[in-house]
């Protein structure tokens, strides 16, 4: 038995299995506590596959080879959202006054404050640096945070961090506003929480999933010219 | 069939599923190659977004045929977040006494950036004399 798991302990297949098999664990438990936004299915996946890690003494090194399969697919996805956009540009090309607003309003509130926040509890620089670029999709902030000297494995906790945070509050921090308009709501969502905002986005609203794949997509761009310009008031 | 058929029935023998993922594919090849060679910090997939939309804008038939691919991968998206969670999940011990504040500073600004960004959506909306969007009832 042990040499059994030993073997495929090591076999990418295992942890490519547990990926899906914890995400589909995490869809059920999801369901069954009534689609509170607070639970989201990857969520209890990743809390899920992280205690496995610790408790079977697993690298991350050693998971990541065989679930490295599905984060691949991250690529693939944010081109995919090219035909949601597609499907509204109509819309898009209506809205694009408030859109470029939402866009600089929400990127500066985003870099800014966190910045704000952090320097004011005495935050080191390098940590700072790595805090910027935090509402910027992954591969973007994680580029961004390694330019202005902060550490790329300490910007990714926190891309997740906000990501995880804007999945579980957008709903109702927009339904205590009293904001109904689905654009303004996805595109806000996107710009603040990234993919992570957007896959909620898709789950609730069609309309309100593309205009958020538009705001992260459009905030990458914005993240990468202000949170080097905002940093260097910080430090 | 004769032996010189033109290239578009060459690619009808190609299965739809094949011709959608060989787009998406091509789409984030040409924007990692685009995001190397300028040299922005706008990652390759981003670019690639931006070449399949002037791609779908210029051929209804590419339309149909990426829609049953995108659909799945759109449908299944907080999947693909997984990975790279348990890896941040397992790093959470690592931020020691700046833990407090960093969470902090993530919480209220991503809850600020939503507020604002949506705020201002919506009042420039009204302001350029645009019909909010609201069709659909709000759920959770």
């Amino acid at each position: 038995m042990t040499e059994v798991w030993s073997y495929l302990a090591r076999d990418p297949l295992l942890w490519l299995s547990m990926t899906v098999a914890a995400y589909a664990f995490g869809l059920v438990i999801f369901n069954r506590l009534g689609r509170q936004p607070l639970f989201n299915p990857s969520l209890i996946a990743m809390g899920v596959l992280a205690l496995i890690l610790l408790a079977t003494g697993t690298t991350f090194e050693t998971y990541f080879e065989g679930a490295q399969f599905v984060h691949f697919l991250l690529g693939p996805a944010t081109v995919c959202l090219a035909l949601p956009l597609y499907d509204n540009l109509s819309r898009v090309r209506r809205a694009a006054l408030p859109i470029l607003a939402a866009l600089i309003a929400g990127s500066l509130t985003a870099i800014a404050t966190a910045l704000g926040i952090a320097s004011a509890f005495g935050v080191s620089p390098t940590i700072l640096a790595a805090l910027a670029p935090k509402s910027a999709t992954a591969a973007v902030a994680l580029g961004i945070a390694e330019q202005s000297g902060g550490s790329p494995t300490l910007a990714a906790l926190m891309v997740f961090m906000t990501g995880l945070c804007g999945a579980a509050f957008a709903t109702p921090v927009l339904n205590l506003l009293r904001i109904r308009d689905w654009r303004a709501r996805g595109f806000a969502t996107g710009v603040a929480a990234h993919g992570f905002g957007t896959a909620r986005a898709f789950n609730v609203n069609p309309t309100a999933g593309a205009f958020a794949g538009l705001g992260m997509g459009l905030n990458a761009m914005m993240t990468a010219i202000l949170a080097p310009l905002i940093l260097r008031m910080f430090l | 069939m004769g032996k010189n058929q033109p290239a578009r029935n060459q690619t009808a023998m190609i299965p739809p599923t094949i011709l959608a993922l060989l787009a998406v594919l091509g789409c984030q090849l040409a924007g990692e190659a685009l995001s190397h060679a300028i040299r922005l910090p706008v990652p390759g997939p981003v670019f690639g977004m931006a070449f399949m939309l002037v791609g779908l804008i210029w051929s209804p038939r590419l339309r149909d045929t990426v829609r049953p691919l995108v659909d799945t991968i759109l449908g299944n998206l907080l999947l693909l977040f997984v990975p790279a969670g348990v890896g941040a999940m397992l790093q959470l011990g690592t931020l020691g006494r700046d833990a407090g504040p960093l969470v902090l500073a993530v919480v209220v600004s991503t809850l600020a950036a939503i507020s604002i960004g949506a705020l201002t959506f919506a009042l420039v909306a009204r302001l350029t004399g645009e019909r909010p969007d609201t069709e659909a009832e709000v759920q959770r």
